[in-house]
């Protein structure tokens, strides 16, 4: 799908986000395309997840807004956010597969819960949604008997279920060895390109997002450090993008955990 | 705050979030296929888990009942109301009592580990995503299960601690089957006495489980947090059973 960088489908506006006097997040602005994919990068604990979690309506920000298809995100009812994450799929960071139900229990579960679909035809949508993402004949395995890989093929194909507008995915490739990774990221794209779905990803993995998004945000020091395509990131100016997409050990990312938060504060 | 005045006012809070956690339960029950499915699948769950501890220990308690109860009615020559002595100390008390204890610690703990493990693994997250109340969908029937196989606990155990006692006291003890069997019959009653003890046990299961899935639901996302959910289960719901059993028992007795 082409993108429209006037058409954005998520508006994300001088969003903060604190936990006690802790800044998480201190005025972070993005504009993620319809269609697109996009990844937040950003080293451990800086705030992706807490990102997603605003963006899906988990959390609401101290300030600021998220604006999903013209509608504030933070401001909607339980009922509206009950129907809003209908259009939303999620992948959290390792798959989190109902351990209790099969493979396609897990996929059938958002189906069976939204809509009266008849038996044949629920089992005609989740065995599609299993084929799509190479897992036909697994539907009967329970999720223990599914090695890293597969977990998070199954979790991809239960995400995008109910042909969700936005996927979010909470580090999709970690843990996974090079050819899981590969499959999980081509499926992505794949997805996303055929459902007509626009995907944010959090991910560590610089290489495959290279290959992978259209667009990159680098989260540091609660604030957004770089934007741009990836290609373009690598070289970067900046130091802190500079220092994550290289991998450096000196920069201004810094290695110790800041329980005060008084750093961020006097820094920004 | 001052400490000693968190000592009091935390298990008031921590009361009040139980609390609240029933009602935002009861709120939403709707009784719906899927419900009553859930429900008859975790009854029987925990009612397996539990069955077999709950007939060993109830053959055993009715055996070391008849014997206590012997040895002291054999002062006043009155041996043979052992039957009534352990059938009314039987349904009224310890049946319920020690029941709901077993539960806690056989079927209590798994399901506080069970959900504590879905929250660790983000599974309660994932539901809430995908527009699943996950209080309706995973607390719910754990808990209505407590309150359904509990009662039918106590029938076993019960049962099981009857026929302890009839080994004990006619087969070891020689006691005429004909006067233990009349005894229980004519002097213990089933409405007062057995169905009594019964709509105890369904407190005492509402109880345990309510405090089960409670700790489980809030258990902090970590291994450590799942431990110390199942333990949390245990100790509280121990005390409350013999607090509530009290209670129940000076206002209905
Ligand atoms: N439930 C929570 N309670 C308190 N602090 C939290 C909680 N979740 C996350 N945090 C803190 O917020 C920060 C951002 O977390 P997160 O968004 O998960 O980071 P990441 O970028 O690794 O996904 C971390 O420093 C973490 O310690
Ligand atoms: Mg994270």
């Amino acid at each position: 799908m082409a993108m429209n960088p006037n058409d954005p489908i998520i508006r994300v506006r001088n969003l903060v986000f604190r936990r006690g006097s802790r800044v998480i997040l201190d005025d972070v602005s993005m504009d993620i395309p319809r269609g697109g994919i996009v990844a937040i990068m950003g080293p451990s604990g800086v705030g992706k997840t807490t990102i997603l979690r605003l963006i899906s309506g988990q959390l609401k920000p101290d300030s600021g807004s998220v604006e999903v298809n013209g509608t504030m995100v933070s401001e909607m009812s339980e009922k509206a956010l009950h129907e809003f994450r209908k259009d939303v799929g999620v992948l959290l960071q390792n798959g989190a597969l109902f351990t209790d139900l099969t493979v396609f229990e897990n996929v059938a579960t958002p189906v069976r819960e939204h809509s009266n679909l008849p038996e044949p035809v629920l089992r005609r949508l989740v065995m599609a949604k299993l084929h799509s993402v190479g897992l036909g004949g697994t539907e009967d395995l329970m999720p223990h008997e599914l090695s890293g890989g597969m977990a998070r093929r199954v979790a991809l194909a239960r995400a995008v279920v109910l042909d969700p507008k936005i996927v979010l995915f909470d580090e999709p490739m970690a843990g996974l060895d090079p050819i899981a990774i590969s499959t999980v990221s081509r499926l992505m794209r794949e997805t996303n390109d055929s459902l007509g779905l626009t995907s944010i990803v959090v991910t560590h993995n610089v290489a495959q997002m290279k290959k992978l998004v259209d667009f990159c945000y680098i989260i540091a020091a609660g604030k957004i450090a770089g934007e741009g395509p990836p290609g373009d990131l690598g070289s970067s100016e900046d130091p802190a993008v500079d220092q994550f997409m290289n991998g450096k050990v000196d920069g201004p990312i810094p290695f110790h955990y800041d329980a005060s938060g008084k750093n961020w504060s006097l820094l920004g | 705050m001052n400490t000693s005045i968190q000592n009091i006012t935390a298990p008031l809070v921590q009361a009040g979030r139980i609390g609240v956690f029933l009602m935002r339960m009861l709120a939403g029950l709707r009784l719906s296929a899927s419900l009553m499915r859930s429900t008859m699948q975790q009854s029987y769950l925990v009612g397996a888990r539990s069955l077999v501890i709950i007939m060993i220990c109830g053959f055993f308690v009715g055996m070391v009942l008849s014997l206590q109860a012997i040895n002291a009615l054999q002062q006043f020559g009155a041996s043979d109301q052992v039957s009534l002595l352990v059938g009314k100390s039987l349904f009224r008390e310890l049946g319920p009592v020690l029941t709901a204890l077993l539960f806690a610690g056989r079927a209590g703990t798994a399901v506080a580990a069970e959900i504590g493990l879905m929250r660790a693994t983000s599974q309660i997250d994932a539901m809430e995503l995908m527009a699943i109340d996950p209080i309706q969908r995973i607390a719910l029937p754990r808990f209505l299960a407590g309150v359904i196989s509990v009662p039918l606990l106590t029938a076993m155990f019960n049962a099981l601690a009857i026929m302890g006692s009839v080994v004990f006291s006619i087969g070891v003890m020689g006691l005429d089957p004909g006067i233990f069997w009349s005894k229980l019959q004519t002097s213990v009653y089933f409405g007062e006495d057995f169905m009594g003890g019964i709509y105890k046990s369904m407190v005492f299961g509402g109880l345990v489980s309510l405090i089960a899935v409670y700790f489980g639901y809030n258990a902090q996302p970590t291994g450590a947090g799942v431990g110390t959910a199942t333990t949390n289960t245990v100790v509280l719901s121990s005390v409350l059973i013999l607090i509530f059993d009290f209670i129940m028992t000076s206002f209905f007795a």
